[in-house]
């Protein structure tokens, strides 16, 4: 009994303000709403025929899927190599810099997104015009309200949590293995192809994941740099709730959302475990 | 023993420039002496920092950020406590479903916990109170308490409660004077990340502010969907500069990479 007394308190909270309201948004998305009668309570299957029928929704999601992609990518290519340098460091260097790629999670995400902005548009393009001095580029590239801009800046946001899931990776790695390859005449490429790879992997997938469920539903970010234009799925669930006013079409799209997130984070991390089973024992 | 290279080395600068380019321009341009955004070059000055003063509406937010973030922390860290000790110390039926129900709302998008929270509080009659702002709070910062509290519940050396026990200490005894000093670093820490997790917060809470009660990030972006001033970026700094404050002392008292892993001291 004394388990379920000490739980209880939380418990009943979350039973209250989190699995109800949850079950309440997902029959929303089954009610109808007319712009004259407001929330209509009945059950029909209007918005998720429109959610799956609409060319709209569908550049929408797909836009969603498109940016969490390419942001997971760019996020495994560069911090996974940064979290193996900085393995590498002496503990005193090691110390400051994973101060300096952690402490970023937990700056506010608006005052990073408005670091983008001024550095990406406006008086002070930083950005363009650096790369216009190295001679990348010749002329200015938007980055202010396009896809590019906002995946630049959400790897930004998420990259140090790929660096933590792969830190947390190498710390398991035993580094007399890596000396033993070497000892037996491995370059340092094959070294790290062949032994480190291998087993930082599992580090970089459960990496992978986390970033790709906080990109698909990342909000703050695409709001200020993908404009009122570039929607995304977060974006067009607000704008369902508080600017068209339409909530049962606003939930269909959250709880679509939450189902195909849901989803894909359940099938790989199953995949993943069943790949590295080995490795979590 | 640095054993990188000098690509690695390339590749880390850069790294780190990318990762600090866009929190130090913020804070740079926060003090120009002009009238629109400019990075200062010849002077600084502290008048948009003033300027906040004029604007009641951000001061105003940011004292309920400042309120809420503690309030609800402080009764985030009250539940977890009871629920850590017993998701560490007994095996029950339904500890794994409800440790995942009591970590969900990591993996909850916070926009829809946004929508979720906003349909129950109108139905409930308290949308748009502060006191709904509290609520939703007190769960979405609910797993960052329970992570590190628990963390210290399952380090702890379970001998020094037996000790008291067999000296003669009533359970109320052993838990205040033995049990939580033990795990107050862990205690501690939770309120703080929860802190900080709340006063950042802008998904969930952009759902359920209203103009009346309302948070200093929902406040900035809604400010900044609008224009970009210099203004915005003196409270940004503002806010970057307390942050920063925060995580000084909190990898000082825990270690940043154990508290954003979630692992414990063991």
């Amino acid at each position: 009994m004394r388990p379920y007394l000490l739980t209880a308190p939380a418990l009943a909270l979350f039973a209250a303000i989190v699995l109800i309201p949850l079950g309440m948004t997902f029959v929303l998305s089954f009610n109808d709403f007319s712009t004259v009668k407001g929330i209509q309570p009945v059950f029909i299957l209007k918005n998720w025929h429109e959610l799956f029928t609409d060319e709209y929704f569908r550049e929408m999601f797909g836009r969603t899927l498109r940016i969490s992609v390419l942001v997971t990518i760019i996020c495994a290519a560069i911090g996974a190599p940064e979290a193996y340098i900085l393995n590498r460091m002496s503990p005193r260097w090691r110390g400051i810099f994973l101060f300096v790629i952690l402490g970023p999670l937990l700056i506010s995400v608006v005052a990073r997104t408005l670091g983008w902005a001024l550095l990406f548009g406006g008086e002070t393009g930083v950005v363009n015009k650096a790369l216009m001095k190295l001679g990348v580029i010749d002329s200015a590239l938007p980055f202010m309200f396009t896809e590019t801009g906002v995946v630049v800046a959400l790897a930004h946001v998420l990259v140090p949590f790929m660096v933590l899931s792969v830190w947390a990776a190498l710390q398991r790695l035993d580094p007399q293995i890596e000396n033993a390859a070497t000892s037996l005449g491995a370059s340092h490429l094959t070294v790290l192809t062949r032994v480190v790879m291998p087993q930082v992997m599992p580090g970089i997938l459960s990496g992978a994941i986390v970033v790709f469920a906080l990109a698909a539903s990342a909000f703050a970010t695409p709001a200020i740099i993908g404009g009122r234009r570039l929607k995304v799925a977060a974006t067009l669930a607000y704008d369902e709730f508080l600017n068209t006013l339409n909530w049962p079409l606003g939930a269909a799209v959250a709880v679509l959302l939450l189902v195909a997130l849901g989803t894909i984070i359940l099938v790989s991390n199953r995949l993943v475990e069943r790949k590295y089973a080995a490795v979590f024992e | 023993m640095n054993r990188n290279g000098p690509v690695a080395l390339t590749f880390h600068t850069l790294f780190i420039v990318f990762m600090l380019a866009p929190i130090l321009i913020v804070c740079v341009v926060a003090f120009t002496p002009e009238g629109f955004l400019s990075i200062p070059t010849t002077s600084w000055s502290l008048r948009w920092f003033r300027a906040i003063a004029r604007y009641p509406e951000f001061v105003e937010a940011f004292w309920n950020s400042i309120v809420l973030g503690a309030l609800s922390s402080a009764i985030a860290i009250a539940l977890s406590l009871p629920a850590a000790l017993a998701i560490a110390r007994y095996r029950f039926r339904g500890r794994e479903a409800i440790t995942a129900l009591f970590l969900s709302p990591l993996m909850i998008p916070h926009v829809v916990l946004g929508i979720a929270f906003l349909r129950f509080f109108t139905q409930a009659g308290f949308g748009g109170t502060f006191i709904g702002l509290v609520l939703a709070h007190i769960v979405i910062v609910f797993p960052f308490a329970l992570r590190l509290v628990l963390a210290s519940a399952v380090g702890m050396d379970r001998a020094i409660e037996n000790a008291a026990v067999s000296l003669g200490a009533t359970p109320f005894t052993v838990f205040r004077r033995v049990t939580l000093p033990l795990i107050l670093p862990g205690v501690a820490s939770g309120w703080m990340l929860a802190f900080i997790q709340s006063f950042d917060e802008v998904t969930m809470t952009i759902f359920i502010a209203t103009p009346s009660a309302t948070t200093l990030p929902v406040r900035m972006f809604l400010y900044i969907q609008d224009n970009i001033d210099p203004l915005v970026t003196s409270v940004s700094a503002l806010v970057i500069a307390i942050t920063v404050a925060f995580m000084v002392v909190l990898d000082r008292i825990y270690g940043l990479d154990r508290l954003l892993s979630g692992k414990g001291r063991d």
